[in-house]
């Protein structure tokens, strides 16, 4: 990866005055806004649902540690070490939609745009329909993680070297990409037209779905845990290093034979992106507890918030891309109105 | 291959225990025993059988034994898939345990559970491994050390072994079996149990690794202090070939494991040390299953620990040296077809004159 200079940093503009400050109370895993409330999703057992003015309050969901939370911005799907699937929508309901019959830890989730539902507890993943009804499917490893094609019926497991594609309403076999290595987060361009993974070692590998060429993307000095799309699906944005690891996915080819561009470097690695969904700017949490607005055209840099706490573990923008909120491992969050 | 040199002592890592032991030998004993008694520490357990354990309780989770490869050109770099998942998960309930407990199944080598905590970044943040405990059954473990070569791996990995059952056998038995664990690894510490019944500080968080017993001891003397008869006229079979020492010990060499001990009164020569022990596990790592030393270095008033599992090795420094503590170097190494001289005059070329 090339040099980058920081001699621009220190006139850094700040918006840090600007943030209200929101003490949620317990180590927070993500956060995701329905409706108007922000909801920073615990470690364990509880959702913290935050109003326009500020005011908390907080939703049971699991009885144990929360694994795993997905949202479509009208519900949150969370699975937990207690072997439930449960839902959370924009009024603080909880359904639970599925029960482990082993009490099984249900490790990965994703949500389909018609409502789908998948999830995975040791091999198996299992997906509920709409209208259809549940189906599951056996990969020969644990199931590092899930995904839904953004078109159609097609659901990428990820696992133990490689990323098997099931169709979970034609009977057609699945369709297996193979890579040595193990495969924990996996995700869909938004034109359907590549597969990404992060891997198990500091790695992400990635397909071409129409020919399935293969695309590595090293050079990371940590695990990749945070992956986000760009409004449009230009970028990818990537933590694990630090700085913003940019992959380009504009063109027929991807990333191949390309170098990624590398944003907002400070002396702390990137522990979560998260990318405006309108327009092409990032926000970028990193292990010290700063926070950043990253215009991808041209780098420049806001400060949300300032380092020395506990590493960013949440960010997460509104539909509208109106509102960012954010909280630290610590459970010290905040929310910013643009 | 981490930086041995730039890594600080972390903050309140969980200890980690792996328990292994060969099919019957008593671990789920033990285990039900680490469960249900009130010693007032709360610990995750993870397990291969669920049903083994009669204790419903929410730290207790199923395993699956998935043994992953690394992709890093290290070709006896294998890790538990399964076990960094689950460390994943288990860190969100930090605070609602005090340590953490594998149990492996029967079969099972314990190289890659050990390379887990040395390899994954993540899992290093937050969990170190405290001891690898071997459960071993005295009446059939000689037995198993002939055809099982799990069971060899397994008291050749092991820093505590509970010898278990020992009142299923006579002392005459017991000495042979015990004379046959000391053969692999004269480094652990041993515990003659019935029914598991050990203190259990005695097997859960040590803390230092067990890492003080190798300045402690000298292999031969082993034994001295122990309070059992020694059979000086016992006959043997097999292609173990045994020698009375001196004190009137039975000693044996084990054909396939080797155990080597290096020490030096004089200061070792950091800039010369860390590159010759990275080069060595690099080169020898497949054969090498276990190393572990306490380092004096020259111009350095810390002592220095490091452990390591085949190429991997972790390493930090402990604490000062106190006064009128020997300032003594002592590493041991336990693997197959040792390469000893070659250690040895490494080792020596790492000495400060």
């Amino acid at each position: 990866m090339k040099q980058f200079d920081p001699g621009e940093s220190a006139s850094i503009i700040s918006v840090t005055d600007q943030v209200r400050p929101i003490a949620v109370g317990m180590p927070v895993t993500s956060v995701h806004f329905l409706g108007e409330h922000a909801a920073f999703v615990g470690a364990e057992e509880s959702v913290a649902m935050v109003d326009a003015e500020g005011e908390v309050s907080r939703v049971s969901v699991h009885g144990g540690g929360i694994l795993c939370a997905v949202s479509d911005g009208k519900r949150i799907v969370m699975g937990g070490d207690d072997g439930k699937l449960v839902a959370l929508d924009a009024g603080g309901e909880v359904a639970l939609l599925a029960a482990d019959p082993k009490r099984r830890w249900i490790d990965n989730v994703a949500l389909h745009p018609d409502g789908a539902v998948a999830w995975s507890a040791g091999k198996t993943a299992f997906v509920r329909g709409g209208k259809s009804e549940e189906k599951s499917f056996e990969v020969p490893s644990t199931v590092g993680g899930l995904a839904f094609a953004p078109k159609g019926m097609r659901l990428a497991i990820a696992h133990y070297n490689g990323v098997t594609l099931w169709f979970p309403n034609m009977a057609a076999t699945a369709e297996v990409l193979e890579w040595a290595g193990s495969h924990l987060g996996v995700t869909f361009s938004p034109d359907n037209k590549f597969l990404v993974t992060a891997m198990h070692e500091p790695a992400l590998h990635g397909w071409r779905l129409a020919d399935t060429r293969h695309m590595r993307m090293t050079g990371y000095p940590g695990r990749v845990r945070s992956m986000s799309w760009s409004a449009g699906g230009r970028w990818l944005a990537t933590s694990g290093a630090d700085t913003v690891i940019m992959w380009p996915f504009a063109s027929k080819d991807g990333p191949m034979g390309k170098e990624p561009a590398m944003l907002a470097p400070l002396q702390a690695r990137v522990s979560v992106v998260a990318c405006h969904p309108k327009q092409d700017i990032l926000a970028a949490g990193y292990s010290d507890g700063t926070i950043l607005m990253v215009r991808l055209t041209d780098g420049a840099e806001i400060l949300v918030r300032k380092n020395g706490t506990a590493p960013v573990a949440a960010l997460a923008w509104n539909a509208k891309g109106t509102l960012l909120a954010f909280a630290d491992e610590g459970g010290d969050a905040g929310l910013l109105a643009l | 291959m981490p930086d041995l040199t730039s890594q600080k002592t972390p903050v309140q890592k969980i200890p980690v225990t792996v328990l292994t032991g060969y099919l019957g030998a008593g671990k789920t004993t033990l285990l039900n025993r680490i469960l249900s008694e009130n010693h007032g520490k709360k610990y995750a357990v993870i397990v291969n059988e669920f049903g083994e354990i009669g204790i419903d309780n929410d730290l207790i989770i199923g395993a699956d034994e998935e043994v992953f490869e690394m992709n890093n050109g290290c070709v006896c770099c294998t890790v538990r898939g399964d076990l960094v998942r689950i460390l994943d998960g288990l860190m969100k309930r930090k605070g609602k345990f005090d340590a953490i407990i594998v149990e492996t199944t029967g079969l099972a080598d314990p190289a890659p559970v050990a390379q887990t905590f040395f390899v994954d970044e993540d899992v290093q943040k937050h969990a170190r491994l405290d001891a690898v405990v071997t459960v071993a059954d005295a009446k059939w473990l000689s037995a198993r050390l002939k055809d099982a070569p799990e069971a060899k791996n397994q008291i050749a990995f092991a820093d505590v072994i509970v010898l278990n059952k020992t009142d299923l056998v006579s002392k005459a038995e017991l000495a042979e079996v015990e004379a046959r664990i000391r053969a692999i690894n004269p480094y652990a510490k041993l515990h003659r149990t019935e029914r598991c019944q050990v203190a259990l500080s005695d097997v859960l968080e040590r803390g230092a690794f067990d890492l003080d017993r190798i300045l402690e001891l000298e292999p031969e003397f082993l034994d001295a202090g122990d309070d059992h008869d020694h059979d000086h006229d016992h006959h043997h079979h097999g292609h173990d070939h045994d020698h009375a020492h001196s004190h009137g010990l039975k000693h044996y060499h084990d054909e396939d494991m080797q155990s080597l001990s290096l020490r030096s009164d004089k200061p070792l020569d950091a800039t010369k040390f860390m590159p010759w022990l990275q080069e060595l596990v690099a080169s020898e790592g497949q054969k090498i299953l276990r190393s572990k030393g306490i380092l004096a270095f020259s111009d350095d008033d810390d002592r220095y620990v490091f452990q390591g599992v085949h190429m991997m090795l972790e390493g930090d420094h402990q604490r000062a040296w106190k006064d009128g503590e020997a300032r003594e170097s002592r590493l041991v190494f336990i693997g197959r077809e040792l390469p000893e001289q070659i250690i040895r005059d490494g080792f020596e070329r790492c000495i400060t004159t």
